[in-house]
């Protein structure tokens, strides 16, 4: 009885088993199969690759861009007693552009004051616009409208890499930064840090009346090209935190053909930063060759400071700097001429390119008074 | 201004060989680094390991994956990131979660250009990460580089970073074997 009621479930499997068998793929079916979807799988990849690499190499991304756009600014506020100022001292875009991997062009546009024209306390300044050209990995030659290679912050003077408001005094009234003239120059890098520069260009153009050397930037603006100057600055950057450079310039004329006056600036920085600890010093000194500057005591004009600092963390920095300076040092007046300053503060990198300052000014010598200041900078 | 028409002569005078600055071909820092033909993989991007790379550059990467070789526990690294305005290339060989080398392989900003120097890039052997993603050596800069340095120090701690979560770091292998 059993077996015949099993029977119909038997003969059911039989049946779908038989057509089972009918519809199982072959070995060789099921391999070719496999092979197809291998096939279609690389071409995905290939496909998923290409995609990618497109994406990868979009000249929308800034890596792949031959243009660039950068700049910084910085905004003090100087209190020194009755005297209480607020200035967004400079704003600064550079453009530049990579013609190829040996051609560059650079420049850099700047908004001194805020508010330039007629009567206005600011200037729109072209300071600098150059060509540069690697001939091979050691050899950079470079025309066109560009910084002077001299001391610590006339070629590097975003506001985020040094301490203090305001820049220090001798690289203002000894060095005249921010410095640009118009020539051509060579940068020779000799290997294991050491760097050869020289550069022939557009001279400075004093007054005779007073040899005021900062009041002797032409600028490059329809300036006077009677005589020019050489510079040449050997620098050395062979250990990590350390540079070590020393610059001299001739300048055939300071005068422009007014008063046959050959002048030689020479200057010498170091700068070293190990782990925490950082120390600035530099010196430079102008020699002038002119009996009416011999006459102002304008002959020999030079400064120097020190700069000790401590990184308390990657945010916070504390500096101290101590400031000479004499523009009348070759007088033989009784009378003081020499500048003392002594700034103390501190540097809050809010970002590593955004920075927030604040020192103390004391002015001693042939100046005086104590103030302090208040600024940030900013670069990108 | 004779120096100055000698300037712009010597200018005229260079032959036009061809020179991009490559100090070392990335063809021939793979070679160097590894004695066997190493194996070359993609690490990609996902959310977790975009967003610890984008703390580490500051910025969002460019890439959804990085190329990258390995064998053993070592592993090379050739990452881009721009200095001031151009890119920096950047070989970097990680093994046993430490840097075991880093070379500046194209350098294309106009100066800064000491950072491919070895007195300072010998200064990444041996670094490794902290909990904070930050190298445990002090890196000394260089005057007048101050960015061309940050790019080298964010190219080491991503190199890092990324080693450290592939196959062939010692956390990995040692993770591995312990669940087998």
């Amino acid at each position: 009885m059993t077996t015949m009621r099993l029977l119909p479930f038997a003969i059911f499997s039989a049946l779908t088993a038989s057509a089972q068998a009918a519809e199982q793929p072959t070995t060789e079916e099921l391999k070719k199969a496999l092979e197809e979807q291998a096939k279609k799988i690389e071409q995905l990849e290939a496909k998923l690759n290409t995609t990618i690499e497109a994406m990868e190499a979009t000249p929308t991304s800034n890596t792949n861009s031959r243009t660039n756009i950068g700049g910084y600014g910085e905004l003090h506020y100087n209190n020194f007693g009755t005297q209480e100022d607020i200035d967004f001292h400079r704003f600064v875009l550079f453009i530049s552009h990579k013609f190829n991997e040996r051609l560059r062009f650079f420049s850099e546009l700047e908004v001194e004051h805020s508010y330039s024209g007629e009567g206005k306390p600011g200037a729109v300044e072209l300071e600098q616009a150059y060509v540069e050209y690697d001939v091979n990995n050691s050899t950079t030659l470079k025309s066109g409208l560009f910084l002077v290679p001299v001391g610590l912050l006339n070629e590097t003077h975003e506001p985020d890499t040094f301490y203090g408001v305001e820049r220090n005094p001798i690289e203002k009234n000894v060095i005249p930064t921010t410095w640009w003239e118009a020539g051509a120059s060579a940068s020779f890098r000799f290997g294991e840090g050491l760097t050869l520069d020289f550069a022939a260009h557009s001279g400075l153009e004093v007054d005779v009346a007073d040899f005021d050397i900062r009041g002797g930037r032409q600028k490059v603006a329809k300036a006077n090209a009677d005589a020019f100057a050489y510079t040449t600055r050997l620098k050395y950057t062979g250990v990590p935190g350390l540079e070590v450079a020393a610059v001299i310039q001739h300048q055939d004329d300071i005068t422009q053909g007014i008063a046959d006056a050959s002048a030689q600036l020479f200057e010498t920085h170091v700068a070293y930063q190990s782990g925490a600890f950082g120390l600035k010093a530099l010196y430079a000194q102008w020699d002038i060759d002119s009996e009416l500057a011999d006459n102002l005591g304008k002959d020999k004009q030079n400064g120097y400071f020190v700069e000790p600092s401590y990184k308390l963390s990657e945010e916070i920095g504390f500096f101290a700097r101590y400031s000479v300076w004499d523009n009348e040092a070759g007088s033989a007046s009784i009378v003081d001429t020499e500048n003392r300053q002594v700034n103390v503060g501190v540097n809050y990198w809010l970002h590593p390119n955004v920075v927030f300052k604040f020192d103390t000014e004391n002015r001693l010598g042939a100046q005086d008074g104590s103030g302090y200041n208040v600024g940030f900078g900013y670069q990108f | 201004m004779k120096a100055l028409a000698a300037l712009f002569l010597l200018m005229l005078s260079f032959p036009s060989f061809s020179n991009e600055e490559v100090y070392l071909s990335p063809d021939k820092f793979i070679d160097k680094t590894f004695s066997e033909e190493p194996e070359q993989h993609y690490f990609w991007l996902t959310k977790p390991h975009k967003s610890k790379v984008s703390s580490i550059l500051g910025r969002k990467p460019n890439q959804i994956r990085i190329k990258y070789w390995g064998k053993g526990v070592r592993t090379a690294w050739i990452l881009d990131e721009i200095g001031k305005e151009q890119p920096i290339t950047v070989g970097i060989t990680v093994e046993e979660d430490k840097i075991k080398g880093l070379h500046v392989l194209i350098y294309r900003e106009s100066r800064g250009y000491e950072v491919k120097q070895s007195f300072f890039t010998e200064q990444y052997i041996g670094a490794t990460l902290d909990k904070k993603l930050d190298l445990t050596q002090n890196i000394d800069g260089i005057t007048g580089a101050t960015l061309s340095v940050r790019a080298l120090n964010k190219l080491a701690r991503v190199a890092l970073y990324l080693h450290k979560q592939s196959p062939f770091s010692r956390h990995e292998q040692t993770a591995a074997l312990d669940k087998s």
